[in-house]
């Protein structure tokens, strides 16, 4: 296979102001990935500051309500500023403080990716910048308060869809101008290659801690994985360590408000191959190549593009790719939060709708890990305006 | 010969550096943008480039973010950009160039792109997110039409880069003069030549200097130290204003300042 490609995905499709770093950084990371030094700091400090391992959790209510296959939780809710998102961001931070950089950027859509780059760049003393769409700084005003308690500044994007897909872009324009000093945290498996690679290669700690934990509870291997897609980090997090096993896995992208109405973010379903902020991927476009406005009621789920993995696993037929609408992942996000006491991320939370529609079909002996990605703290004024209840 | 590389000869030979503006196709119109080249050439333009619209521009500033997004208002496509093409090559024997970002021309199809503009009469292509890596089959196909790939290098480019970048273009070398994106604040200082030397060193291939070039002085001082002077955001701004007497000035200014 071709470096830095998955298959025919992925590739380094950025201005050449940009190539030089990237070459750097991929060079940077593989001599990390080796580095005992390094590698022992990063456990040190996933055991002492993110709280890892992280719990697999048997959710023995809704196991019951839904009366087939036994379902497990990877808690990853429970990890440090409450998502997945910090495995990855710390993991740069600590490879970007090696390289000598004194500035952290980060694109956020939900807000998560941002607070996990911020709190990174609080603890090893780096300042940090994160871009946001204006619409996104809206439904997650939360994290726009944590990002900048954290010592971070927020930086408003106020143009195209004022989404994920533009605060890319600007993080990307802020990366070219001021590459010499800065590291660009991207956040998911996206981008330019090295990223696709170093941020599952960070991620994939939740499928080996998951693989462990439930060998150690059932003895025996799952059947099925399931995890939301939105670039897909935290679904390539999870399933990498499975790969060559025997076990179906489910990737959930955002239905919005359904296909036909074109207001979704299902890039299988609704997609092209395309060329998109650094990648060769699956990309929500029309005929001349323009990228789509997307929708998602979660924030972070709500963008055109996915990461070049993906279509990759897709296509070998490794991973199976479905969707969950808006009004699917609310009624998971109530379900969870009333049967098990768990409040869970709105992005996490299509993972949950895809394993309520499966679940029940499923013999009572089959075994299901969900990975619960993040936590719904984030949602919940969010949640009260769609209700239209005032807090 | 192409007619880019075919210009370059010429100026060079008069001694001459070459004026190369930049303006967002279908900005304000597609009809308008007709006339502007015309204008471009009639006050002295060299080369013309035609910003393609696309919805997410990564290596532009606000400026031209804005005129893209006001051509795809239009419904201005890489398409109707090739048509445009066509209809000016009836009019004038100005070298004309397509920047554009890569997934317009992805999804066109490499082959079938490379043989519509050159059939239109395109004579090249800057891609700015298309590095000369990604870019084997895509510079096959314009070999063999003959379409000029113009690549860019940066003052963070190394010896290896610029030879890789040397060796895929033709035409010229698109030399970006910051680490920024277009429109930024240009600081024309000992380093901008310094790295042009050391480019020099490594090709004979003429550079062309753009990014940021937003006045006659800037211009001036460019043109001293390389083959060409690409001025897009501040064209694009006065264009805002319509093809009359005060875009006619600057260009005349600008003309006057690169020799």
């Amino acid at each position: 296979m071709k470096k830095g490609y998955f298959g025919q995905y992925g590739g380094r499709f950025v201005p050449e102001t940009l190539m030089p770093a990237l070459i750097e950084l991929e060079k940077a990371y593989l001599v990390s990935k080796k580095d005992k030094d390094f590698q022992k700091e990063l456990s040190h400090l996933h055991k002492t500051y993110i709280g890892r391992p992280t719990p697999l959790y048997f959710a023995k209510r809704i196991t019951e309500q839904l009366a087939g296959a036994k379902i497990y939780l990877k808690r990853e809710d429970l990890a440090h500023t409450g998502a997945h998102k910090i495995n990855n961001a710390l993991g740069q931070a600590l490879l970007a403080k090696k390289i000598g950089k004194k500035r952290l950027i980060a694109e956020t859509g939900a807000g998560q990716h941002g607070v996990a780059t911020a709190t990174g760049a609080a603890l090893v003393g780096l300042e940090c910048e994160v871009y946001m769409g204006s619409d996104d700084m809206k439904r997650q005003s939360l994290n726009v308060f944590r990002m900048r308690l954290l010592g971070a500044r927020v930086i408003e994007v106020p143009v195209g869809s004022r989404t994920l897909k533009d605060a890319i872009n600007e993080a990307l324009r802020d990366w070219t101008t001021n590459v010499r000093t800065t590291h660009y945290v991207l956040g998911t498996v996206f981008g330019p290659h090295p990223f696709p690679t170093m941020v599952r290669d960070f991620q994939s700690v939740i499928g080996r801690e998951a693989r462990k934990q439930i060998l150690q509870a059932e003895q025996r291997l799952p059947d099925y994985l399931i995890a939301c897609v939105g670039g897909g980090s935290n679904a390539m997090g999870l399933f990498y360590e499975f790969l060559n096993d025997n076990i179906k896995m489910i990737g959930v992208e955002a239905g919005g408000k359904g296909i036909e109405t074109g207001e979704h973010a299902a890039r299988f379903a609704g997609g092209s191959v395309g060329v998109f902020q650094g990648c060769k991927t699956y990309l929500l476009q029309d005929e001349d190549g323009n990228v789509l406005g997307t929708h998602s009621v979660s924030a972070g789920l709500d963008y055109a593009a996915i990461g070049p993995e993906h279509p990759y696993l897709k296509d070998m037929g490794r991973v199976q790719y479905t969707y969950a609408t808006d009004d699917e992942a609310l009624s998971a996000f109530e379900l969870l939060s009333k049967t098990e006491g768990i409040i869970p991320a709105l992005e996490s939370a299509h993972a949950l709708a895809e394993t309520i529609k499966i679940a029940p079909k499923l013999s009572k002996n089959k075994l299901v890990i969900v990975n619960l990605s993040g936590r719904g703290d984030k949602d919940v004024q969010h949640i009260a305006d769609i209700k239209g209840i005032k807090l | 010969m192409n007619r880019i590389e075919k210009r370059f000869k010429e100026l060079k030979a008069e001694n001459k550096k070459a004026f190369i503006p930049y303006v967002m196709a279908g900005d304000p119109s597609p009809k308008e943008t007709k006339k502007i080249v015309l204008v471009l050439e009639e006050c002295g333009a060299d080369i013309v480039e035609l910003g393609v619209p696309f919805t997410d521009p990564l290596a532009d500033g606000p400026t031209i973010q804005r005129a893209a997004e006001r051509a795809i208002k239009k419904r201005v496509t890489l398409k109707r950009v090739i048509s445009l093409v066509r209809d000016l090559r009836r009019r004038t024997e100005i070298p004309l160039i397509l920047m554009t970002y890569y997934n317009p021309v992805f999804k066109y199809g490499d082959e079938r792109f490379i043989g519509d503009a050159k059939e239109a009469g395109v004579d090249g292509v800057i891609i700015p997110d298309l590095p000369p890596d990604e870019a084997g089959e895509f510079i096959k196909f314009a070999r063999k039409k003959d379409i000029a790939t113009i690549f860019l290098l940066a003052p963070t480019s190394t010896d290896e880069r610029i030879k890789k970048v040397a060796v895929s273009s033709r035409g010229f070398i698109y030399y970006v003069s910051m680490t920024g994106i277009t429109g930024s604040r240009l600081l024309i200082d000992n380093s901008t030549g310094r790295s042009i030397r050391n480019i020099r060193r490594i090709t004979d291939k003429p550079i062309a200097v753009g990014f940021g070039v937003s006045n006659p002085d800037e211009a001036k001082a460019v043109a001293k130290i390389s083959e060409g002077v690409i001025v897009g955001s501040a064209i694009v701004k006065k264009v805002k204003g319509g093809s009359g007497k005060k875009l006619r000035e600057f260009l005349l200014k600008l003309r006057t300042a690169i020799k």
